[in-house]
């Protein structure tokens, strides 16, 4: 299969909606593109038990429904050429042809590694919240919520809704800054509602600050945790450990495309210009791809690009002050949840960080280079291709994230191997 | 409480029922079945939820190397684990 689209749109949550609807109403021909079975993305991830909120229908109905827009779910990119996307669905290969391609390939979570992590019944915060989301049986089960930042209340709300006993949410950023992020949200309203909604729903479940989670304890599955809070060391018993130390963007796509990149801390973000340019002229980024910043900056930069990639600047235009505020807010995120030292002091020397290929900490010492040690340990060199090892490593210090090849993700023989429609010389360098 | 149809489908040859649209991984969970064994050996199961961490790999309908958190249920699918 082999298909044109004045614009296509990788990734179908708040940015990639917002994108190919914009494009839309300049009459543009769209696909929009996402791994996922369902379009939501992971902060409207489609919850199998309870309705959507008003805005996601309205989001997902808008550019689904529309007669210009493709929607191609389960479709992953597994490489590229200039003008070209090759993806998979469980089906078959395909080459999908573009004018111009939007980024919204959005955010996972930074998860990092401690004695126990790799323990069944440990999962990240927002994980664990998807997880819920797709059925997975959470009623009658003790699930404690650990880790930084808002999304530990959302993934707290999500467990609750789905039947779990949320025994606490420990929060490692101290009470201090918690309630500096609290008292700045009354400048975007929307958020701050959404808080309060937040703290009604998990009346009674107690929030912890200055708390860390220093080990997971089991044989074969979770049992106990063992928490470092400002009054001492105690071990909670539980089902379900839910632990995420906030997002963190998803730029292999972007960065085999080529585009810049700049540094956030330890993690790379896709620079853009006011359009959502990337530095290739064909090539938009939108959302939090571009830094994380939430839902509602994720939505204006979606529109922003859907208008540009379009041609339609004067409409993209329009909506740069609304973009400003809303990326004003992951300032204060970014400042407020910084995290503690104790974090970065969790793993042991025999803590694995590489899941895929079982290499503990102490097997990276003495390299200095991402190359090295994957070459030497085969740390990074699994099915994941070093996405939870690589930003580990990044956010410890150790080493930084090395270059993106194809295939972006696992792909079967059969797609890779069907020269009419992908470029089998893009491997074999 | 929406009424919720249900898909029945077979994971290591044991029936489990979940709602329309549940992800594999929920079916297997419901079981109280472990995913897969790593390269050492340990037992693991789903870490991130969202098809990044690959820790929760299991055969679908004969296709081995399936992210269970990725693939929506069917009626009468089967499902390896352990491989």
């Amino acid at each position: 299969m082999n298909e044109y689209y004045d614009v296509l749109v990788v990734g179908a949550g708040p940015a990639g909606l917002a994108a190919a609807q914009a494009a839309t109403s300049h009459g543009a021909r769209v696909g929009l593109i996402d791994a996922q079975a369902t379009a939501g993305g992971q902060v409207w991830r489609h919850d199998v038990r309870h309705a959507a909120p008003s805005l996601a229908r309205r989001s997902i109905g808008g550019a689904l429904t529309h007669s210009r827009v493709d929607w191609l779910a389960r479709t992953q990119v597994v490489a590229v050429e200039t003008g070209s996307l090759f993806v998979e669905d469980p089906r078959r290969g395909s080459r999908l042809d573009y004018g111009a391609l939007v980024l919204a390939t959005g955010a996972r979570e930074l998860l990092l590694p401690f004695p126990g992590w790799t323990l069944p019944g440990v999962t990240g915060a927002g994980g664990l919240q998807a997880l819920a989301k797709q059925g997975w049986p959470l009623a009658g089960r003790r699930v404690l919520i650990a880790g930084s930042g808002p999304l530990l209340l959302a993934a707290a709300a999500t467990a609750k809704r789905h039947g779990a006993t949320v025994l606490g949410i420990y929060e490692q950023a101290g009470a201090d800054a918690v309630r500096r992020f609290a008292g700045s949200l009354w400048r975007w309203p929307a958020k701050a509602i959404q808080a309060a909604l937040l703290r009604g729903q998990l009346a009674g479940v107690p929030y912890r600050c200055g708390s860390v989670v220093r080990r997971a304890l089991g044989d074969s599955t979770l049992r106990t945790v063992e928490l470092e809070g400002p009054h001492g060391i105690e071990q909670v018993p539980c089902d379900q450990l839910a632990i995420g130390y906030g997002l963190l963007p998803n730029v292999e796509l972007a960065q085999l495309l080529g585009c810049e990149l700049r540094w956030e801390g330890a993690h790379p973000q896709v620079s853009t210009d006011i359009w959502q340019q990337t530095n290739i002229d064909t090539v938009y980024a939108a959302g939090e791809v571009c830094g994380i910043g939430g839902r509602d900056s994720a939505r204006v930069e979606g529109a922003i690009a859907g208008h540009a990639a379009a041609g339609a600047r004067s409409a993209a235009m329009a909506l740069q002050p609304r973009r400003r505020h809303a990326r004003a807010f992951a300032e204060a995120l970014r400042t407020r949840f910084a995290l503690d030292a104790r974090v970065y002091a969790l793993a042991t020397p025999d803590t694995l960080i590489c899941r895929c290929e079982d290499v503990a900490l102490s097997d990276m010492d003495g390299y200095t280079d991402t190359r090295s040690a994957k070459l030497a340990t085969r740390c990074g060199m699994g099915a994941c291709q070093g996405r939870i090892c690589g930003a580990a490593l990044a956010e410890l210090g150790r080493f930084s994230g090395g270059g993106q090849r194809p295939p972006l993700f696992p792909a079967r023989l059969s797609t890779l191997g069907d020269t009419d429609f992908f470029p089998l010389a893009t491997i074999e360098e | 409480m929406n009424a919720i149809s249900s898909i029945r489908l077979f994971v290591d040859d044991q029936p489990v029922d979940v709602p329309a649209g549940a992800s594999v991984a929920a079916a297997i969970a419901t079981l109280g079945i472990s995913f897969r064994r790593s390269v050492s050996g340990q037992w693991r199961a789903p870490l991130c939820g969202m098809g990044v961490c690959f820790e929760c790999r299991v055969r679908i309908d004969g296709i081995a190397q399936q992210r269970a958190c990725m693939c929506p249920v069917h009626d009468g699918m089967r499902v390896s684990t352990h491989e």
